[in-house]
């Protein structure tokens, strides 16, 4: 079964924190594709029941029987951290995998944007998982389930956790050629704290939701409630996801370096490598991109400053400091879209590149929409704004979601956008909708 | 937080929350059958093919980018140059709220809209749970007769090729047991088990459904296709749930014949329309073939009602009345374009008699309402 030149779990980890990695304590866990598969599709193991979940299992589980992919691991952020092993994995593989486990739980402990996440949300979520059971035993499984639809259509929109101010310094990144310009480049130093303070509440639809609307019952007002904190848990992976696969792919290959590997093995382990950081159609690669970043920050500036970006960034600055002309060049990025009835290959040009990704991965490719009015008309309508920043929203998917807005609000919802240039609201009172142009 | 360790072998929830969205799927699929069974694609194909359906439904809807706006970055081996096409944008769907349709460009990931997939024959079925013959009664008919038997008993002598290997296995064991010892042991002819059958007497349900369709001049495309597409599932469901059921075809315009099956759903002609000549050939059908001491029958007649004269209507509600007690039900459907109220259907409106059923079609969900109204599902059905 087991090689002997292959490294324990322990021994692993002990590697990882010779190296200069800090991980939380990890469990390991070989289970099999099924149980793996449902971890993957719920996100952590022990989530409240859903069919939007199931939906996802069925359509994971299918790529997996069909040989279309092939999850290796997933990991848990907690302390001690969960990483659940795929049984059928071989050695080399198990090996390639803890090492690549090392970095994302590293990152989970060390990266700021994830400081104020809850460590025990295993247990947090079982307990939530409890007491949808109760409700469906008290409520019916129907109403439960048609309440759940509600609020996950909107469980994005939660303000998103920001980390605590930081006093060490990022490393620099590349300066623009003239350098003239530099004091243009310093970020904005001091934002009003109660600004930003005020941004948040207004784009905590949940929160709102929770305090302001008269039509909850208490256990709806509870449902909403652990929605809303299980997404908070998940929004800093959200926003990292680039960064932290990439810091992943950056150890495995550091500590299998420090392995004494046969040479069929190192084979192998390049031939694993390269699968995983392989280009993905029309699609960018995290664990390609995130890891030539960091490779990258670590020859030019050094370790200590690749540790100071897994540190301090999250996928919008990563890319916008470090993404540079060269690494584009090489990872083939390019830009592409929409012209009239195509899609067509618009540009290579770095600059565009960068941009357009950094909006991609900007507040987690999600439209942002605040509440303006809780008591809109006076009537006590919702009225909701969609901050435009230069991409229409999917319109008809907008009204249906308006209708689970109604079911949370229990009175007329309003959505403030623009669509091909125009401002639009569009409204539902709960029976009808309606379009009006502005 | 210590001594936290779940037993993940209890986690299964996946597969009932798979469950429940298979669930879900088949009933948003239900509410959709009378759009999915007109579709033009599915009346020409083999039962085992499958199709594939958008479920807007369930979709999991939230606030989102139009999937069709905006660039995004890909990455690729070098190989595009700028200006390279990549695929196309589907055009919206009019009329349609939900936006554009289905076709979304090679890999080119848009619009992720769920598709449920089910065959012909798994939709069939999901439309036949509905469905049955009203008022069917066992028939007892000489000529057809259907030898059935059933292995019901066991028996200690048989053929060695109905030998039932658990039950000899099992009494072996018992045998040795009795005496004391475990396992198997040698074999004694008193051992073996064989399965017996006896004969059922079957009394079969027979029915004859008797399909008459217009073909005359007025009988455009949308109507064709409407009579067709009836008559493709009622078809279908009948020889899906009934052994024995067997049809007569009459097409008629000023005259009516019988016609085979495939001519039944190809012909097209022209002329005048006299309904009574097809409920003339469909009583003598019922008078000379098939009688009611020993038939179930089932007469449906599809037309635009756009018939020749008054004098007509009346000889062809003549037929009727005197048909009404022979049949378990007699389905007349009416296809019309327009708004207005045919002759036909004003002559049979006086006619008020429970086996006589009226469906108007007017446009093609009303297929599934007319298979409902003529073959509704009663309590007693298999």
């Amino acid at each position: 079964m087991s090689h002997s030149n292959y490294p324990t779990d322990d021994e692993i980890w002990h590697l990882a924190r010779q190296q200069g990695l800090d991980p939380f304590p990890i469990r390991f866990e070989a289970v099999p594709a099924t149980i793996l598969y449902e971890f993957a599709a719920y996100l952590i193991p022990g989530r409240m029941s859903h069919w939007s979940y199931g939906k996802a299992f069925h359509a994971m589980k299918t790529r997996y029987d069909y040989g279309l992919n092939k999850l290796y691991e997933m990991v848990i952020n907690a302390d001690p951290a969960y990483a659940f092993l795929l049984d059928s994995n071989s050695d080399l593989e198990n090996t390639f995998v803890r090492a690549h486990v090392m970095g994302h739980v590293d990152f989970f402990k060390n990266n700021v944007h994830f400081s104020n996440t809850q460590r025990d949300m295993l247990e947090v979520v079982s307990r939530h998982a409890e007491r949808v059971r109760q409700y469906q035993f008290e409520q019916g499984v129907e109403a439960v389930e048609r309440f759940l639809d509600a609020a996950l259509s909107i469980q994005e929109h939660v303000a998103v956790p920001h980390p605590p101010l930081l006093s060490v310094k990022r490393p620099k990144g590349p300066t623009p050629s003239g350098g003239s310009w530099s004091d243009l480049w310093q970020p904005q130093a001091s934002v009003p704290q109660h600004q930003l303070k005020v941004r948040e509440d207004e784009s905590d639809l949940l929160q709102f939701i929770i305090d302001h609307s008269d039509e909850l019952e208490e256990w709806q007002r509870d449902v909403v409630a652990m929605v809303r904190d299980e997404m908070i848990y998940f929004w800093p992976q959200m926003r990292t996801k680039i960064m932290n696969e990439g810091w992943a792919s950056l150890w495995h290959i550091e500590l299998m370096r420090e392995m004494d590997l046969t040479d069929a093995d190192v084979i192998n382990f390049a031939r694993l490598h390269s699968s995983v950081t392989a280009p993905i159609p029309y699609q960018i690669n995290p664990y390609a991109i995130g890891y030539r970043i960091f490779r990258d920050i670590w020859d030019s500036q050094g370790k200590e400053s690749a540790f100071l970006v897994r540190t301090v960034d999250d996928d919008v600055s990563f890319l916008r400091n470090y993404l540079t002309e060269p690494l584009i060049d090489e990872l083939h990025l390019y830009v592409f879209g929409p012209e009239q009835d195509k899609i067509v290959v618009k540009s290579r040009k770095w600059e565009l590149v960068r941009d357009r990704l950094v909006k991609e991965v900007f507040h987690g490719g999600l439209p942002i929409v605040e509440v303006v009015d809780g008591d809109f008309h006076r009537r006590g309508e919702l009225y909701l704004i969609h901050r435009h920043e230069g991409t229409d929203l999917d319109l008809p998917y907008a009204e249906r979601t308006l209708e689970h807005v109604h079911l949370l609000w229990g009175r007329p919802v309003h959505l403030e956008t623009v669509s091909a240039q125009h401002k639009v609201v569009l409204s539902f009172d709960g029976k009808a909708h309606s379009r009006a142009t502005v | 937080m210590a001594g936290f360790v779940p037993d993940w072998t209890l986690q299964r929830k996946g597969a009932t929350d798979q469950a429940r969205h298979q669930q879900k799927i088949r009933e948003a699929l239900k509410q959709r059958l009378p759009d999915l069974i007109t579709e033009d694609s599915i009346l020409t194909a083999d039962g085992g093919r499958v199709i594939r359906v958008p479920i807007r439904n369930l979709e999991e809807y939230k606030f989102r980018f139009d999937p069709w706006q905006g660039d995004r970055v890909g990455q690729d081996q070098g190989e595009l140059k700028q200006g390279d096409i990549l695929g196309q944008i589907p055009a919206p769907v009019s009329g349609d709220k939900a936006g554009r349709g289905a076709g979304a460009p090679g890999e080119i990931p848009g619009i992720d809209y769920l598709e449920a997939e089910i065959s012909i024959d798994d939709l069939a079925g999901m439309l036949f749970e509905d469905l049955g013959l009203p008022y069917l009664k066992p028939k007892m008919l000489s000529n057809l007769p259907r030898p059935t038997f059933q292995f019901k008993d066991i028996s200690k002598r048989g053929l060695m090729g109905n030998l039932d290997k658990r039950r000899s296995l099992r009494e072996n064991l018992l045998r040795h047991a009795r005496q004391g010892e475990t396992g198997l042991g040698a074999w004694k002819p008193d051992d073996l088990r064989f399965k017996t059958w006896v004969n059922v007497p079957q009394e079969d349900n027979n029915a004859v459904v008797i399909a008459m369709r217009d073909i005359s001049g007025s009988m455009g495309d949308f109507k064709k296709l409407m009579a067709r597409t009836f008559a493709f599932w009622m078809l279908r469901f009948l020889r899906t749930k009934y052994e024995s059921v067997e049809v007569v075809f009459i097409v008629h315009h000023t005259q009516a014949r019988e016609v085979t099956e495939e001519e039944f759903f190809q012909l097209g002609e022209s002329g005048g329309t006299k309904v009574s000549s097809a409920y003339e050939l469909c009583w003598e059908v019922v008078q000379n073939r098939y009688p009611a001491s020993q038939w179930n029958i089932y007469p449906v007649h599809f037309s635009d009602g756009d018939n020749w004269s008054d004098a007509d209507n009346r000889r062809t509600v003549e037929f009727l009345e005197a048909m009404l007690p022979l049949v378990n039900v007699f389905g007349y459907a009416e296809i019309r374009e327009g708004g207005y109220t045919s002759t036909l259907m004003s002559a049979f409106g006086k006619l008020r008699h429970p086996r006589f059923q009226v469906v108007t079609i007017g446009n093609k969900r009303d297929v599934y309402t007319a298979l409902k109204k003529f073959f509704p599902r009663t309590p007693g059905d298999e």
